[in-house]
């Protein structure tokens, strides 16, 4: 029993300690003029689409949850949006060649039409970034406008 | 003390759910590795691995290599073995990353740059996708590959193929070192679907 509590005791600290290592925020106000919106003209309601679903691990701005700085969970978003704007970063389009752009495209196209994206993960908390099928359908076709115009 | 003990075990709880859920993403790391040691080469599909010409020009090493792990996962899509594609897609993704550029003039470095990043993105998803995705990665890979070759030129004998019903019939090309038509975008589906381009040596 005493080899529990200390076990417990050892954990209780850990944790605690572990909420005074810093993480890094994926946060900036400003927007590049490279970002996807200011070099598209998109409509506004696939703007709204975009920053709301897909904003927040493929920008430099995040709109964090509440848990986002109880960790360990904020290390788990800072490697998901890591991830996320490794493979995609709106606030960059402009820097991406026309080649870059074409795979991106295909790619956010793709993982749209087969649910992939955003993730469930994500929406499960993020009610509002779920896309319905309609959205899904407008963003595909505006993203393929854009693909054929490259 | 009970009280304090059962504060305790809650917050032990939450710990441990966080850690896990923090742990997730770790192990995808591991994964990622390709799965199979094997390649299936050997089962009468296609024979292109050893068709492959030695190289005897070094400054063609490197595109050769890239040529070669290529045609591993063309051959492997057409034989529908997810596994074996996303070996040669790993191998491939370390070809591009290794490969040496400064031998060519600026504007081609640069334009090599470009394909290799993109490529490099593709390979990678190759080693780590479900089939239907590979010959996604696979229709654009093998554009950059075909640009790329443009640039650094190869001794080895190609053939440009078509297909195209690919793609909602927007159509795909691949690169094959047999003449025979074999497709990698569908497989034991249409194995013959397509048609001869252009042949490069």
């Amino acid at each position: 029993m005493r080899i529990i509590k200390i076990i417990l005791l050892i954990l209780l600290v850990a944790f605690v300690a572990i909420q005074f290592i810093p993480a890094s925020r994926n946060i900036s106000d400003t927007v590049p003029k490279t970002d996807f919106m200011e070099v598209n003209k998109v409509p506004a309601t696939i703007q709204n689409k975009l920053q709301m679903s897909c904003y927040d691990c493929h920008s430099n701005n995040t709109d964090y949850p509440w848990y986002n700085k109880i960790q360990p969970a904020a290390w788990f978003l800072e490697d998901h949006i890591k991830e996320g704007k490794d493979e995609l970063n709106f606030n960059e389009w402009g820097d991406y060649s026309a080649r870059r752009k074409n795979s991106k495209l295909r790619s956010i196209i793709s993982q749209i039409e087969d649910d992939k994206m955003p993730l469930d993960s994500y929406t499960i908390i993020h009610r509002d970034a779920r896309l319905s099928e309609t959205d899904q359908k407008e963003i595909i076709k505006y993203m393929n406008l854009l693909k054929n115009s490259l | 003390m009970r009280k304090v003990r059962m504060t305790l075990s809650i917050l032990t709880m939450t710990l441990v759910t966080l850690t896990a859920m923090s742990c997730k993403d770790g192990k995808k790391d591991g994964e990622r590795a390709p799965m199979s040691n094997e390649m299936h080469q050997d089962e009468g599909h296609n024979h292109e691995g050893s068709e492959k010409m030695m190289t005897n020009n070094s400054g063609n090493n490197a595109t050769n290599a890239i040529i070669d792990n290529y045609l591993q996962i063309k051959n492997a899509l057409v034989a529908d073995d997810q596994e074996a594609a996303a070996k040669a897609g790993g191998n491939l993704f370390g070809d591009f990353k290794n490969f040496d550029k400064s031998s060519y003039s600026s504007e081609e470095k640069q334009e090599l740059t470009d394909i290799i990043e993109d490529a490099k993105e593709h390979a990678e998803h190759i080693s780590e996708s479900p089939i239907e995705h590979q010959r996604e990665h696979f229709d654009i890979l093998s554009k950059d590959v075909i640009d790329m070759i443009a640039i650094t030129g190869t001794d080895m004998k190609l053939y440009q193929d078509f297909c195209p019903m690919y793609n909602d019939n927007k159509g795909a090309q691949w690169l094959s070192a047999t003449k025979e038509i074999k497709n990698p975008y569908f497989g034991s589906k249409m194995m013959k679907c397509g048609e001869i381009q252009r042949e490069i040596n």
